[in-house]
């Protein structure tokens, strides 16, 4: 035990002495919080779109309204050429055009069907269908409009209403910080902790420390334990942020977020100690660990959702730490679960930690 | 340690990594309180030789006890009673010199009062209490090579090995070093030392030298010159180098 405290101590010095390291440590989460949350977005903001309106009639310019006066458009160009319109889509000026053809009043009254081309540019097919969905809505209010001056006693016979639970507003940040705070221990978990090790390879000082009696388990525990403090105090660091300055809702028990949070890292550090054992240069430690952990974070469900993912990656992610870690972060701070809610993948999680962080002390050589 | 007296037992001892042979056949011995000189050019295999004798590496074959205990399955009792000085630099240089000698110690389950009671001991005969809280880094390499000598031996060793702790250090800091070897030799611990000053191998009580991984000559340095008719050891070494070359 005293072993261990030594090489904590030692650990503490070296990274405090280090200004990189204290700039990485300290400043990384405000950084990523900050970049990724506002810069990483699905809403679209502001959607160039093309006017081409070969109507001109009193219907077909108050359709049109609707767009100029929502927050969302940008028009960037109005004409009667269409051909103008798809050359500024090809040009990539415009996102979206919207095309009026003649007879559009004239159809209306007649009570035929009056027809609204819509164009996107689907390059970025997920925001082409998000501004696709936004257009469509505007004219079917506008269709709805008209539907109830002409005709009030007709009602749609089916009446949806629909409610966002977890996250009523559809905030996409609520959505994202849980699993942003996540990224963020995972890297200070994965990377610091087996970096660390390595180095000491790379200068040589491990081999003073294979000469003493230190046990294999004190070896890795001392280099375990500072680092997994640190991460867990880049996570309140984190929590605390989104609370104060994201307005996240935590409305789970901030506890066992650390709870679930010190477990998870244990894995993810296990991970990043074991890859330190088969390797000998930084460079060879960090290629490995970056290989896992994009296709950890891309297959976790941060950016899209694990539940749509063929059956084989979800496969994948039954070893995927980050999979877990994120469900259960996004359960405790938006929906407010509690202990039992996610006490089997936590078992899991668990077992999985004890696993690598075995496996990281057995590969582990002090006679080679 | 053994009861025949004896801290290193080699017979046999074979190191191969794949076709080369590091270590072939060498047999030797080193009794306690000896300063035993392990020479050799660069390559001829002392390096092996001394990782594996403090259990770092797994020697291929052979009967080798360390302080009286077996190399293959006992290293861990060997690692208690050892020390080690690497030939690269093995102090942390970020740390300061009180924080190398409070961590070293502390793995080796020293108690801090007695930690801090040697380094205060061995800085003050070295005379270098003023760079406690010097970090290692800044400190020029003859002052860090001591450092890490009394590093190695502060929890009191029955064998130190030295790997070339004098290489790129000046003259008068050699001589002091070297002053330091005897005192720990006298303090009754036995050093094992590897050097290419040939000047040096004059001060050890046995000199081994050793040619493409065989030990081609084991005496006192007395014996050696008279047995290669030489004046120096410098003369001992050529003549023996050259024999292969």
């Amino acid at each position: 035990m005293r072993t261990i405290f030594y090489i904590v101590q030692k650990e503490f010095i070296q990274v405090f002495r280090n200004r990189m390291m204290v700039l990485i440590i300290f400043l990384m989460p405000v950084i990523q919080l900050l970049i990724l949350s506002f810069a990483v977005t699905y809403e679209i903001k502001e959607i160039r779109l093309y006017i081409t309106d070969n109507d001109n009639s009193v219907s077909s310019r108050s359709l049109l309204r609707q767009f100029k006066s929502s927050p969302f458009y940008r028009i960037t160009g109005e004409g009667n050429n269409a051909a103008e319109g798809m050359e500024n889509i090809r040009k990539g000026k415009v996102h979206q055009m919207i095309c009026i053809l003649p007879g559009f009043e004239e159809n209306l009254v007649n009570g035929a069907p009056a027809r609204v081309q819509v164009i996107n540019d689907a390059i970025n097919g997920s925001a082409a269908a998000l501004m696709n969905a936004y257009t469509v809505s505007i004219i079917g209010n506008y269709n709805a409009g008209i539907i109830a001056e002409t005709a009030p006693e007709a009602q749609p016979a089916v009446k949806i209403n629909w409610l966002y639970w977890f996250n009523p507003e559809l905030d996409y940040k609520t959505y994202m910080i849980p699993g942003i705070l996540v990224l963020l221990v995972t890297i200070i978990g994965m990377f610091l902790a087996g970096m660390n090790v390595v180095r000491e390879k790379e200068i040589g000082t491990i081999e003073q420390i294979n000469v003493t009696p230190i046990k294999k388990y004190q070896f890795i525990a001392g280099k375990l334990i500072p680092f997994w403090i640190i991460a867990l105090f880049d996570l309140a660091a984190g929590l605390l942020m989104a609370r104060l300055f994201f307005d996240i809702p935590i409305l789970g028990n901030i506890p066992l977020i650390f709870l679930v949070a010190s477990v998870y890292l244990i894995v993810v550090m296990g991970l990043g100690l074991f890859i330190s054992t088969i390797t000998n240069t930084q460079q060879q430690s960090m290629f490995m660990a970056w290989f896992f952990l994009v296709i950890f974070i891309l297959m976790s469900g941060l950016f899209t959702p694990v539940e749509s993912m063929p059956q084989w990656a979800k496969n994948i992610n039954v070893i995927n730490p980050i999979a877990y870690f994120i469900r259960m972060i996004r359960m405790i701070m938006l929906k407010g679960s509690d202990f039992p809610d996610i006490v089997n993948p936590l078992i899991y999680l668990t077992f999985y930690g004890i696993t690598i962080l075995s496996l990281a002390v057995w590969r582990y050589r002090k006679t080679t | 340690m053994s009861s025949n007296g004896l801290v290193i037992e080699a017979e046999n001892m074979v190191k191969r990594f794949g076709r080369f042979v590091a270590n072939d056949n060498l047999t030797f011995s080193v009794s306690k309180g000896e300063i035993f000189g392990f020479l050799g050019a660069n390559g001829a295999g002392k390096t092996t030789a001394i990782r594996i004798l403090c259990g770092l590496s797994r020697p291929t074959s052979g009967k080798i006890r360390v302080a009286g205990y077996d190399v293959y399955t006992e290293t861990e009792k060997i690692k208690r009673r050892i020390g080690y000085m690497s030939q690269r630099f093995s102090l942390y240089e970020d740390l300061t010199v009180i924080e190398n000698f409070r961590f070293f110690g502390g793995i080796y389950g020293l108690k801090r009062a007695v930690i801090m009671e040697r380094a205060q001991n061995m800085l003050s005969r070295l005379g270098i209490k003023h760079f406690e809280n010097t970090v290692i880094s800044e400190l020029p390499l003859g002052i860090r090579q001591k450092l890490a000598f009394s590093v190695s031996i502060l929890h009191t060793p029955e064998l130190v090995f030295l790997d070339e702790p004098t290489g790129g250090v000046d003259p008068i800091t050699r001589r002091q070093f070297w002053e330091m070897i005897h005192e720990a030799a006298a303090s009754g611990i036995t050093v094992f030392v590897t050097t290419h000053y040939m000047d040096e191998a004059e001060y050890c009580n046995r000199v081994s030298i050793m040619v493409d991984g065989k030990i081609e000559a084991l005496d006192t340095p007395e014996k050696l010159k008279t047995k290669y008719q030489a004046q120096n050891m410098n003369e001992v070494f050529l003549k023996l180098a050259r024999k292969t070359n």
